[in-house]
């Protein structure tokens, strides 16, 4: 393993148990993220991206079907580690979430302030006055005016009720930030906001991401990497770049096609059908259905290949 | 422009719609949310017209006033030469099988506990155009229309994509042959993979039935693709209107250039290029909205006199309207 690993998932998979079977959301994820980068983890709904999240953090709900695999963080294997000790020493420590629709996840009855402070003082048994000035600098970070501090949720706007999901997610300064689709919910100038602060975040702060979403164009303001998340599994995983000039999977590939462009008179494309249910996954590869270029062999299983050190899961490259 | 008054099938003429703010025991008017505050525009027959800005600006309140869901503070709805203000509720029900909507949230907008037929079907009921088999074979046909299966009438909501819902959603507006259909963010709920199938079923009907579109939306790129020409709110105002390829190579209006300098384009080398104009705050509160331009709260070229008058929402190129004292700098 390289010196420069932050964090590496081996095989992880996350099953859910329901009344209809068992939900395959996240089926062996392998990829590795370095010190201070941006990983963008792409794919349509129902792919297993925000299950991914909950897995890499442990925030399970209760009907897990099975949950294993390696995760190491900093080279220790963090998934021997027991509840208590996840907790005392991983979430909000080490990482932390920004969860979908962050927004409306923040207590109506608690000055905003109080809940940036509050992972401060429960990780860190830090006092609430220093706690509330490590908040405030946290405001600063993030672009919230610290008149802020004492107002409720209901009295932001949007965008301000993001940064604060955001400021909390920092204020224990974790090595590695996952945002679980930051900016779905806002409009154009709002996101492309969220994003400067992101990127400045990532400067000042020397912070890692793991950034969860369906927006390709927005995502290529952050990405280093881009990994490809189809049907509880990565298919591609390459230098931002690369991926964004020249995706080597048919999936990806197609995805890139359906995102509209502000010039240019190149029409969107869709992919025809949705992504298979997780409850009942093919066998083989699992975009066989609905790509353009498959062939008898993807009926089987496709091996992952590297290709300039870029990882693809196609036949089309073996 | 006398040959085009003919081929105008909406004309807004200086609509306002405030919404009332009560307070205290004896509910009284305490003030009001001028949501829209004063807005013309004319939709021509068979066109997109594209209506953006950001949330609260104004654009749903716009489309559901057009419709007569609210009834408007002030100002004139003009359809095919009738003023739909001045209708009764009666003769205005009976417009509206000419006007439609679709809705935003394909999950909200369909009743779980209808059946698809059920839904599809109902507008048919309402306005007593079918009954019995009739109404099943005119749901199996706009089913067809919208590219489902006519077998899945019988299927409830839940269990459909958020395409598919749209679609569903599409058909039900379709079911009394409108003229004109407002799309209130048709496609903002629905994933990137699949927004272009929608928007590309939008334009075949388009064509098939010679509808006339009011596209609301936020995102500029995919606005781009469906419209003719495009409306800019910013605050209850229009602070520019122009044909599409117009307003996104030359936009006169400040609001419209820094809107289309953060769209993001997924290409790591044109990003680097890229530099990008970002609005700093947020769109000030519709209940007291700033004098003068609206827009000099945010505006990077605002001058005094932005606070004293109100500029005028005026044609500075043929079709190219735009409502800012100083845009003539950016001819």
């Amino acid at each position: 393993m390289s010196e420069n690993t932050l964090l590496r998932l081996e095989d992880l998979k996350l099953h859910f148990q329901t009344t209809k079977g068992v939900v395959q959301a996240v089926d062996g994820v392998n990829f590795s993220l370095g010190y201070n980068e941006a990983v963008v983890v792409l794919g349509e709904s129902g792919c297993g991206k925000s299950s991914l999240a909950k897995a890499i953090l442990r925030l399970l709900p209760r009907n897990v079907a099975s949950y294993s695999g390696k995760v190491f963080l900093n080279g220790t294997d963090i998934m021997a580690y027991d509840d208590e000790e996840f907790r005392r020493n991983v979430r909000w420590v080490m990482m932390s979430l920004v969860p979908q629709a962050a927004m409306n996840s923040l207590n109506p009855v608690l000055k905003v302030g109080d809940q940036v402070a509050e992972p401060l003082m429960t990780h860190h048994g830090i006092k609430k006055e220093e706690a509330l000035q490590t908040a405030r600098t946290m405001f600063q970070h993030v672009g919230v005016p610290e008149a802020f501090l004492d107002r409720y949720a209901f009295e932001l706007s949007g965008g301000m009720r993001q940064r604060v999901a955001i400021a909390m997610a920092l204020v224990t300064s974790p090595a590695l930030v996952v945002l679980d689709e930051p900016t779905s919910a806002l409009d154009v100038l709002t996101q492309a906001n969220i994003f400067n602060v992101l990127k400045r975040l990532k400067h000042e702060l020397e912070t890692s991401f793991i950034l969860i979403t369906h927006d390709i164009a927005t995502s290529s303001e952050l990405a280093d990497r881009v990994a490809v998340m189809y049907a509880g599994q990565i298919v591609e995983v390459g230098d931002a770049k690369s991926f964004f000039t020249a995706p080597l999977h048919p999936y990806s590939k197609k995805l890139m096609a359906s995102v509209p462009r502000l010039r240019g008179d190149q029409e969107p494309e869709f992919i025809t059908g949705s992504p298979p249910s997780l409850l009942n996954l093919p066998t083989g590869c699992r975009f066989r259905d609905r790509c353009p270029a498959a062939f008898g062999r993807c009926s089987e299983e496709p091996p992952v290949t590297v290709i300039d050190q870029r990882l693809v899961k196609c036949w089309l490259f073996n | 422009m006398a040959s085009s008054e003919n081929n105008i099938l909406l004309k807004v003429e200086d609509l306002k719609m405030h919404f009332p703010i009560y307070k205290g025991l004896i509910r009284r008017q305490v003030g009001a949310v001028h949501a829209v505050d004063g807005i013309s525009f004319d939709v021509m027959r068979g066109e997109t017209l594209g209506l953006v800005g950001e949330s609260g600006c104004g654009k749903s309140t716009t489309g559901r006033a057009i419709l007569q869901l609210y009834k408007p503070t002030a100002g004139k709805i003009v359809f095919d030469g009738t003023n739909l203000v001045s209708l009764k509720s009666e003769d205005m029900r009976l417009m509206r099988r000419k006007m439609q909507m679709i809705f935003q949230d394909p999950y909200a907008s369909l009743n779980p506990r209808m059946t698809v037929g059920e839904i599809v079907g109902e507008p048919l009921l309402v306005h007593n155009i079918a009954s019995g088999r009739e109404v099943d074979e005119q749901v199996a046909h706009l089913l067809e229309i919208v590219k489902l299966n006519p077998s899945f009438s019988t299927r409830y909501p839940h269990e459909f994509s958020g395409g598919q819902r749209q679609r569903i959603g599409i058909a039900r507006s379709l079911a009394l042959h409108p003229s004109f259909i407002v799309c209130d963010e048709p496609i903002s709920a629905l994933d990137v993979s699949i927004q272009a199938q929608v928007v590309n079923l939008l334009e075949e009907l388009q064509e098939q039935f010679n509808l006339t579109y009011l596209f609301i939306a936020h995102d500029l790129s995919m606005v781009r693709h469906i419209s003719n020409r495009i409306a800019v709110m910013y605050l209850g105002v229009i602070v520019e209107l122009a044909d599409r390829d117009t307003l996104y190579e030359k936009p006169l209006h400040p609001y419209s250039q820094a809107l289309l300098s953060a769209v993001p384009i997924p290409d790591p080398f044109a990003e680097s290029k890229h530099k990008r104009t970002i609005l700093q705050g947020d769109v000030p509160s519709p209940v007291n909205p700033p004098s003068g331009c609206r827009f000099r709260t945010r505006c990077p070229i605002a001058e005094s006199v932005c606070a004293e008058s109100r500029p005028e929402f005026r044609e500075l190129n043929p079709g190219h309207f735009v409502a800012c004292h100083f845009a003539d700098r950016f001819l």
